[in-house]
């Protein structure tokens, strides 16, 4: 075989193998994105039934009027809240709900209501899950960055169109008496 | 719900990871869902009905020690059959991370995967030469537990990314309704733990022992556990070996049993503890515990407030901690009542809840979990025939 066959051979050989590494690369980063995309949508549906049961204790009556109006007000504007605003309109939903009950005894008044025992259950599986939910999103995040940084994904633009993704920051500590720990307490 | 469950160790050797897949397991059936679990196991074993076996584990030299792991194409094929036939709606992968069947499962499978990491290898240089081929595989996980704080920090540093820290469970009531036995009652020390490993701490205690006895001859050692009775007793003087007890190796329920009886459960483990299960089921059993202050079991005994620690291998400070604490039996009920209470947490009916609520979140709107069909060149390139 004359010499140029044989380099031709050998750059077909390397030209196959990249773009086996290639799209292999991508199917990664195709999954990862989809993984983001699922950790985003729970973290919106823990975050919304976070809101949703705040909004509905606070209408309740069952708080005394002052609780009532600052918890109200926070869920509204954390369900209103424009993505720019959210992170802090949730953060600040966290820290009215610290401070609404921070006191057991308030616990133990909305679990005497009529339908209360439901609504503090909802509202614990909603502020213990929304941390969980936070992190599994985060961890995915930064799983894609990894990936989107290293040098072939950006030289042959693996990630196409989709946007960098980014993590959601924000208070999420839940308040002490709906916690696994405050249980028995 | 369809659960599938990988566990990496041999489910014929006894061990942590693997009892807590049998409670886990146990429980979520108990619940009504269905469960599988595909575990490491002799073809001759019984096997519980909802273990599937993936092959026998083969010992090689991994990390310092002779480790039985799965591995070849074999386990790999079984793997892939498992998860077929399964059809789940999320997988639960214990520690993913070493190099048997759960890396493998992880590699195999898509769909929604929950991985629960247990301990933390210290990063060694296999681990770091395998980094890009751990991490495509870890990169699929959709959700990550670590079994404690200082579990999630190790994995942390390690693995980069996070995970949600939720508690090795226990049965808190089989311990609780447990009945004392007689001859264990009355000034009893009690340890559970292997005898011959000296990172469960008996030396340390062995070593506290004569300065106890000195002030308190009436206490009594029981110690239950595998290993050479003669050579633990060696360092004592012939006086005072009469006064430990060894109970070999014991059954659930003459643990639970032991740990009703005694007045106080000493852990005075040295280290390599990422959890620390058996003082949970000392505080289930309304045992005062007095351990040793590794971040594992400062974490459990919620900072010091359900039990007392002390310094790590200072048998001096254990044996003035154990005097004082077996004088005083206002504070022995108090530790009692606030362990009792505090490992409430700890149940299967929470930690049970919170695994379910991981899998509910990552399966909602999910796909269920299926193999990961590679696609071949053929269909990369666009030549396959559907």
């Amino acid at each position: 075989m004359p010499p140029v066959t044989i380099t031709l051979i050998w750059i077909a050989a390397i030209v196959v193998l990249l773009g086996v590494y290639l799209s292999w690369t991508a199917g990664r980063l195709d999954r990862l994105h989809a993984r983001i995309d699922a950790a985003r949508a729970a973290l919106d549906a823990q975050l919304l039934r976070r809101a949703s049961v705040a909004q509905e204790l606070a209408t309740s009556g069952i708080l005394d009027p002052a609780a009532s109006i600052v918890l109200y007000q926070t869920a509204h504007a954390a369900r209103q809240a424009e993505d720019e605003q959210r992170e802090v309109a949730e953060s600040e939903l966290s820290q009215t709900l610290r401070a609404v009950f921070a006191e057991p005894d308030t616990v133990q008044t909305v679990r005497e209501a009529p339908g209360g025992p439901a609504a503090v259950g909802e509202l614990t599986a909603a502020v213990r899950r929304t941390p969980m939910a936070r992190r599994f999103h985060n961890d995915a995040v930064r799983a894609a960055r990894a990936l989107r940084r290293q040098r072939a994904v950006r030289w042959f633009r693996l990630a196409g169109h989709a946007p960098f993704p980014l993590a959601f920051e924000m208070d999420d500590e839940p308040p002490m008496a709906l916690t696994a720990d405050g249980v028995g307490r | 719900m369809r659960i599938g469950i990988v566990c990496p160790y041999s489910w014929d050797v006894p061990g942590g990871v693997q009892f807590h897949i049998r409670d886990l397991a146990e429980h979520l059936i108990g619940l009504g869902h269905e469960v599988s679990v595909l575990a490491p196991a002799d073809d001759d074993t019984p096997l519980p009905g909802y273990v599937v076996s993936a092959g026998r584990a083969v010992p090689v030299p991994y990390n310092g020690s002779v480790a039985r792991l799965n591995f070849g194409f074999l386990s790999a094929a079984r793997v892939r059959r498992w998860l077929h036939d399964g059809a789940f709606d999320v997988i639960h992968i214990h520690e993913p991370a070493s190099p048997s069947l759960g890396l493998l499962s992880c590699w195999a499978a898509q769909g929604p995967i929950v991985a629960t990491f247990h301990t933390s290898n210290p990063r060694s240089r296999a681990m770091i030469a395998a980094y890009p081929i751990l991490q495509p595989a870890l990169e699929k996980i959709s959700a990550r537990i670590a079994v404690s704080e200082y579990a999630r920090r190790t994995l942390v540093e390690h693995l980069g990314g996070d995970a949600v820290v939720i508690p090795n469970g226990v049965d808190v009531d089989f311990f609780a309704k447990a009945e004392p036995k007689p001859q264990w009652q009355g000034e009893t020390i009690g340890f559970i733990g292997r005898i011959d490993e000296p990172r469960k701490g008996l030396p340390t205690l062995m070593r506290a022992l004569p300065k106890i006895l000195a002030v308190r001859p009436g206490v009594r050692l029981l110690v239950a556990g595998r290993g050479d009775e003669q050579e633990a007793v060696e360092g004592l003087p012939e006086s005072m070996r009469g006064q430990v007890e060894f109970l070999g190796m014991v059954s659930d329920e003459d643990k639970a049993r032991m740990l009703r009886s005694v007045d106080l459960y000493v852990a005075p483990n040295t280290g390599g503890e990422s959890f620390g299960i058996i003082l949970v089921e000392a505080m289930s059993a309304g045992a005062p515990v007095l351990a040793s202050d590794l971040d594992a079991f400062r974490q459990v005994l919620d900072g010091g407030a359900a039990g007392e620690l002390f310094p790590v291998e200072d048998a001096d400070a254990l044996a003035a901690s154990a005097v004082r604490l077996l004088g005083d039996s206002d504070r022995l009920a108090e530790l009692r009542s606030t362990g009792s209470r505090h490992v409430r947490r700890f149940d299967w009916s929470t930690v049970g809840a919170e695994i379910l609520s991981v899998y509910e979140m990552v399966t909602d709107g999910a796909a269920s979990v299926a193999p990961d069909e590679r696609t071949g060149l053929r269909a990369r390139l666009g030549l396959a025939r559907d």
